[in-house]
């Protein structure tokens, strides 16, 4: 019988592999379902349904149906609590807090000068679109700062939220895999002591390495 | 116990104060100062060092980000006040998804409008006409897709006022009054009828007062 739980997108995709990095994590059996964009298959009526938007990645399970990375990554957490890693949304409110604190600033402080990055250095080339050597000087700047903050962090803690390994570091491993080993900008994180040692050890996980994989192999 | 909200007069800063008087939670609200720089003073930055609004200490807590915030406190106090989270865990995950859309699709065009509108000249920069056309652009697009939810549903997240709603307030409020773009909500029936409902409350009325 197929797995309840699908997920609609390609691998390819940094919040697909956000969904994917968080369901192995927590030991839940899916279904991939690939959206070919190229094609524009998610700009079509049967995937604007699910995503109004027109974003992926879409996801699904038997009682729901739901998008946003960060947002279906909470959910699999609550819904699949006493699955796999049980220590990725915390398991006390002031663990949690410090999660959701750090994945707040993946979202809004790490997100839009790592993503306009990976866009301008790894996608745009495929696509065949030029690159703005401005929007990327300026990124790239501002990521430095970010990065400050978390080389910072970093020193004092072990993970971001704290000492386990939690949501908010995976948040930040689609985006970092394409910098550092997909662009020639991985010095950005590498450069940087303790993110560098982060950065090591949080894309060592089986679960990531088993996403990496399925972009090899998808 | 009291809790201190840095930067209260500030559009960020203001999430947290709606969501605390919904639920019953007395604070004081401490001042920083943009313009003179306080959020980027070093006291400031050991409390929150990305140098941004807000902050909040509860006794020796500290916590940063206005939206986990919220969800701190949504949660903590769940049982009083106004629930914001819905009532299951599928309810929860429609509140955290509508959460993100605001964070992720609304969230940057207005601060755009925001930034280069009513703060360019204060912070010492010319306001960029390219960037307040695109935003505008799109933000209308998100606004769009927000018209078709809400004429399916009385709230973003269901039939029920959540986080997800009370998370578009403080920006929502600059964009019908200073930002003077009242337009892009009035023209589109559910949204500009959801914007009285959410905007009347009680709670919103307060943190405008204060």
């Amino acid at each position: 019988m197929a797995a309840p739980v699908k997920v609609y997108g390609p691998t390819l995709s940094t919040a697909v592999s956000r969904v994917l990095a968080c369901l192995i994590e927590k030991d839940v059996d899916f279904q991939l379902i690939p959206i070919n964009m190229s094609k524009g298959e998610h700009k079509k009526p049967d995937f604007i349904k699910m995503q109004p938007f027109g974003q992926v990645p879409a996801f699904q399970d038997e009682s729901i149906s739901l998008f946003e990375s960060r947002a279906i990554c909470r959910y699999i957490c609550d819904k699949y609590a006493d699955k796999g890693n049980k220590e990725l949304y915390g398991t006390n409110p002031l663990a949690k807090a410090s999660i959701d604190q750090w994945l707040e600033a993946e979202g809004q402080s790490f997100n839009p000068p790592s993503g306009a990055l990976v866009f301008q250095l790894a996608f745009a080339p495929r696509m065949k679109i030029p690159q703005d050597e401005g929007l990327i000087k300026q990124n790239q700047e501002k990521l430095g700062k970010v990065l400050d903050v978390y080389e910072r962090r970093l020193g004092e803690s072990r993970f971001l939220a704290g000492d386990e390994f939690s949501l908010a570091d995976l948040s930040h491993l689609p985006n970092t895999q394409y910098l550092v080993a997909g662009t020639d900008r991985g010095e950005l994180f590498t450069s940087r002591k303790n993110v560098g040692r982060w950065w090591s050890e949080i894309s060592s996980r089986e679960s990531w390495k088993k996403v990496v994989q399925m972009q090899k192999s998808g | 116990m009291v809790v201190k909200v840095y930067g209260t007069a500030y559009a960020s800063p203001k999430r947290v104060l709606a969501c605390l008087i919904e639920k019953g939670i007395e604070f004081e609200a401490v001042p920083v100062d943009l313009i003179k720089g306080e959020h980027r003073s070093p006291e400031y930055l050991k409390l929150q060092p990305f140098g941004a609004l807000p902050v909040i200490q509860d006794g020796d807590y500290t916590l940063y980000e206005s939206r986990a915030i919220i969800r701190y406190y949504a949660e903590k106090y769940k049982s009083q006040g106004t629930d914001l989270l819905g009532k299951s865990i599928e309810e929860r995950g429609l509140v955290e998804q509508w959460l993100e859309v605001e964070a992720q699709n609304f969230h940057p065009h207005i601060y755009n409008l925001t930034l280069h509108i009513l703060f360019a000249s204060a912070l010492g920069f010319p306001p960029d006409e390219k960037v307040i056309k695109e935003s505008e652009e799109k933000l209308g697009k998100v606004l769009d897709v927000y018209e078709e939810r809400l004429s399916k549903s009385n709230y973003l997240a269901g039939d029920f006022f959540s986080l997800a709603d009370l998370s578009h307030l403080p920006f929502t409020q600059y964009l019908v009054g200073p930002i003077n773009k009242e337009y892009m909500i009035r023209s589109r029936k559910h949204v500009s009828a959801w914007w009285d409902q959410i905007s009347s409350r009680p709670s919103w009325k307060k943190v405008l007062q204060l």
